[in-house]
């Protein structure tokens, strides 16, 4: 560690020049902004995909504020909750458009990062060594769940309610302790005053600490590696005289202009939400959150929020009828492990054995449908994980891919959407059919891909990253 | 770019799937009073006069009416009965604990209910538009009085001096799908009473008053609308300057 050393400008040096030094001596501001942003080399190809990164944290600071200033008004008391929103949408000055930013914002926050994600599997842009970016922006997007949940239940409607019961109760599922552990998440028999305050504690305050700590390490990693591009080349391979990739760009100003364009393009498209639809014929905020919550009175239908449907159509599918397709197809891939795979033999023994405990348990007579549907429920979320280590396609952009490839992305896109949709509608006997072959297609999809993402035909990748200057 | 537009065009075919319809009674469609500040003030005289008996809105503030072209002494003078204040709530005087043994069960708060009553068959307009008009006489019921939209419904009729007494007239039909079975369907009302007001005219009360509803249930909403588009034509604008100054950033990169 060298000794201390004041930066010495000359006398007549700006006094903000002279400022930023004496804070650069103390604190490395300029190095911070110059790695994370400023020269921070960027591929020059992005393309329309990667605007959703810049959105998110867009979405976040705009989540933040106006919920700090929904905070000031908001009353979290089973009694007063329904009332105080409707007092910040009438009394408090601007209160409603505050309300509507923050509602709209947690759509649009799930819209982005659903695209996001939608932008990593194409491009692949979780491969090696971009593993762990991956994982912390999982570890956001659970977090981003766990947000939702818990703020949807604070305006305290029917929905709100019911939603919040339906889903506490999942835990109820869980053999031995399920009960007693719901009970405990709920504070309560019924969701009640006291679930309403550990949910407002954890929606203020917990889980954006968690959040943000996991933004700052998701974008940390990205800074350290680099970022993946659409050609999923990696630029660093191919450095310029002055040490910098020949095929990259500062971020500033060159991303910065090109993300206030993207900016000024998704404000005009959420502004036009808040102003003018900020219900969105009752996906964003549901008809039936407009009756006060109550214990007595169940809703014909309760759905969750249309963000959390594709997996929740992945519990409904999982009905009793449906676990003997399900114990088959664990089965058939167990099989298709031992032929197919070069796992380690002990691997594959315990693969096979922990499929066994499934298949038995799995039975009608051992654990019931909807225990199984929690279950798939969660995996449905957390298989996401795992696709770093399940994609074994020598080239990591769908570019390159061969083009049936791009027909199985196509049909995971379609399935993911057809579960949301299907998630939103009360249940039908075509609707359920539906849902399950989705189930199956998602699942294959995830836990074949070691075997079809290294199939076919694989263009050549260039060398150069394809870039058509403007 | 070409299979992103072919991902496009597929999902812009998913909403389709979403045109199921919906059973029971249709809604009529309610007539927009949203602009119509003289409608307004009567469906807020009609509320005043013949929901806030039993009913509350608690969200909402008298001096509010403010915004639909009342003066405060205006207010006073046409909307206050019992000695309320003009800053105070709509609150009714009925206790709850009377309400729920005399009607079995609490008249709900109404000051989001246009909102909250809306779903695929219609907006909470039309669906206020078709229930306040589809009270029928039926002696089975406590009250006395039944209603097309809800069945067994708790609340009578408290329009019948305007609109008169009506019955309904069912006939039982075979089911389409179900040759065995039979529908009790609803072919229309007969007046046995006429009200005060021809059907006409009480029709047209009864969308001020669902006007008034729909625009109590959010008062900000016409200027949130109004202010959009000045948001909206500001962001246009910003939108065209960072386009032009991606570009000519953008122009050097070679």
């Amino acid at each position: 560690m060298a000794a201390f050393k004041e930066t010495k400008l000359p006398a007549n040096a700006p006094a903000a020049q002279k400022a930023l030094g004496w804070v650069d001596d103390r604190f490395p501001l300029s190095k911070l902004w110059n790695d994370q942003w400023g020269k921070y080399y960027a591929p020059k190809n992005f393309n329309f995909w990667y605007i959703f990164g810049s959105l998110a944290m867009l979405v976040l600071v705009l989540q933040i504020v106006t919920g700090i200033f929904l905070t000031m008004h908001y009353k979290p008391d089973a009694n007063l909750a329904f009332g105080s929103v409707e007092y910040i949408m009438r009394e408090v000055p601007w209160g409603w458009l505050v309300r509507y930013m923050h509602s709209t914002g947690a759509s649009a926050f799930f819209i982005i990062v659903y695209l996001h994600m939608t932008r990593g599997l194409l491009y692949g842009s979780y491969r090696k060594p971009r593993e762990l970016i991956w994982l912390f922006g999982f570890a956001i997007f659970l977090c981003l769940m766990a947000e939702a949940f818990f703020g949807y239940l604070l305006p305290w409607g029917q929905m709100s309610y019911w939603g919040a019961q339906v889903i506490v109760n999942l835990f109820g599922a869980i053999p031995l302790i399920g009960p007693d552990l719901s009970l405990w998440i709920r504070g309560d028999y019924v969701v009640s005053d006291a679930t309403l305050n550990r949910f407002f504690a954890f929606h203020v305050i917990a889980i954006p600490l968690v959040l943000l700590g996991l933004v700052a390490a998701h974008l940390i990693a990205l800074h350290e590696v680099g970022s993946s591009n659409p050609d999923g080349i990696e630029v660093k391979e191919n450095l310029g005289p002055d040490g910098h990739p020949v095929d990259s760009i500062p971020s500033h100003p060159y991303y910065t202009v090109h993300d206030l364009f993207g900016v000024s393009i998704f404000l005009l498209i959420f502004s036009t939400v808040v102003f003018f639809a900020p219900e969105m014929g009752g996906y964003f905020l549901e008809y039936n959150n407009f009756l006060p919550g109550d214990s007595l009175k169940t809703p014909l239908h309760i759905a969750p929020t249309w963000y959390f449907t594709p997996f929740y159509s992945v519990l409904r599918a999982t009905t009793a009828d449906f676990m003997w397709v399900l114990m088959v197809a664990v089965a058939a891939y167990v099989a298709f492990l031992w032929l197919k795979s070069r796992l380690a033999f002990m691997t594959k023994a315990i693969i096979a054995v922990v499929a066994l405990v499934a298949i038995v348990g799995m039975l009608p007579s051992v654990l019931d449908a909807k225990f199984w549907g929690v279950v798939f429920f969660g995996g449905s979320v957390v298989i996401l994980a795992f696709l770093p280590w399940l994609d074994h396609s020598p080239v990591k952009s769908i570019r390159y891919r061969p083009d049936w490839h791009k027909y199985v992305y196509l049909v995971f896109g379609l399935s993911f959407v057809t579960l949301g949709y299907l998630g939103t509608q009360p249940p039908s006997t075509v609707g359920t059919i539906v849902s399950q072959c989705c189930t199956l297609y998602y699942f294959a999809f995830f836990l074949l891909m070691p075997w079809w993402s290294a199939m076919g035909q694989f263009k050549t990748v260039p060398s150069r990253v394809t870039f058509h200057p403007h | 770019m070409n299979f992103a537009k072919k991902l496009l065009a597929i999902l812009a075919l998913v909403p389709g799937l979403a045109l199921a319809n919906e059973g029971g009674h249709p809604l009529d469609k309610a007539p927009d009073r949203s602009t119509n500040m003289a409608a307004l003030q009567n469906g807020a005289k009609l509320f005043v006069n013949y929901c806030l008996n039993c009913h509350n809105a608690s969200s909402m503030r008298y001096n509010r009416l403010k915004d639909l072209g009342l003066t405060e002494e205006q207010i006073k003078g046409n909307l206050l009965f019992t000695g309320e204040k003009v800053g105070e709530m709509m609150t009714t005087a009925m206790p709850a604990k009377d309400a729920k043994a005399w009607f079995g069960v609490v008249p709900p708060d109404l000051s989001v209910i246009a909102r909250a009553k809306a779903g695929p068959g219609g907006s909470g307009g039309d669906y206020l538009y078709t229930y306040l008009r589809t009270f029928y006489k039926d002696d089975t019921r406590p009250n006395g009085w039944n209603n097309l939209m809800v069945a067994n419904v708790a609340m009578p009729h408290v329009l019948h001096e305007l609109q008169g007494v009506q019955v309904a007239k069912f006939a039982e039909e075979k089911d389409p799908h179900d040759p065995s079975k039979s529908v009790h369907k609803f072919v229309g009302f007969e007046q046995v009473k006429p009200g005060s007001m021809d059907k006409l005219t009480f029709d047209t009360n009864v969308a001020d008053l669902v006007g008034y509803m729909e625009w109590m249930a959010e008062p900000a909403a016409q200027t949130r609308k109004r202010l959009g588009v000045w948001v909206l034509i500001f962001l246009t604008g910003f939108a065209l300057l960072a386009w032009r100054l991606n570009a000519s950033y953008w122009k050097e990169v070679k």
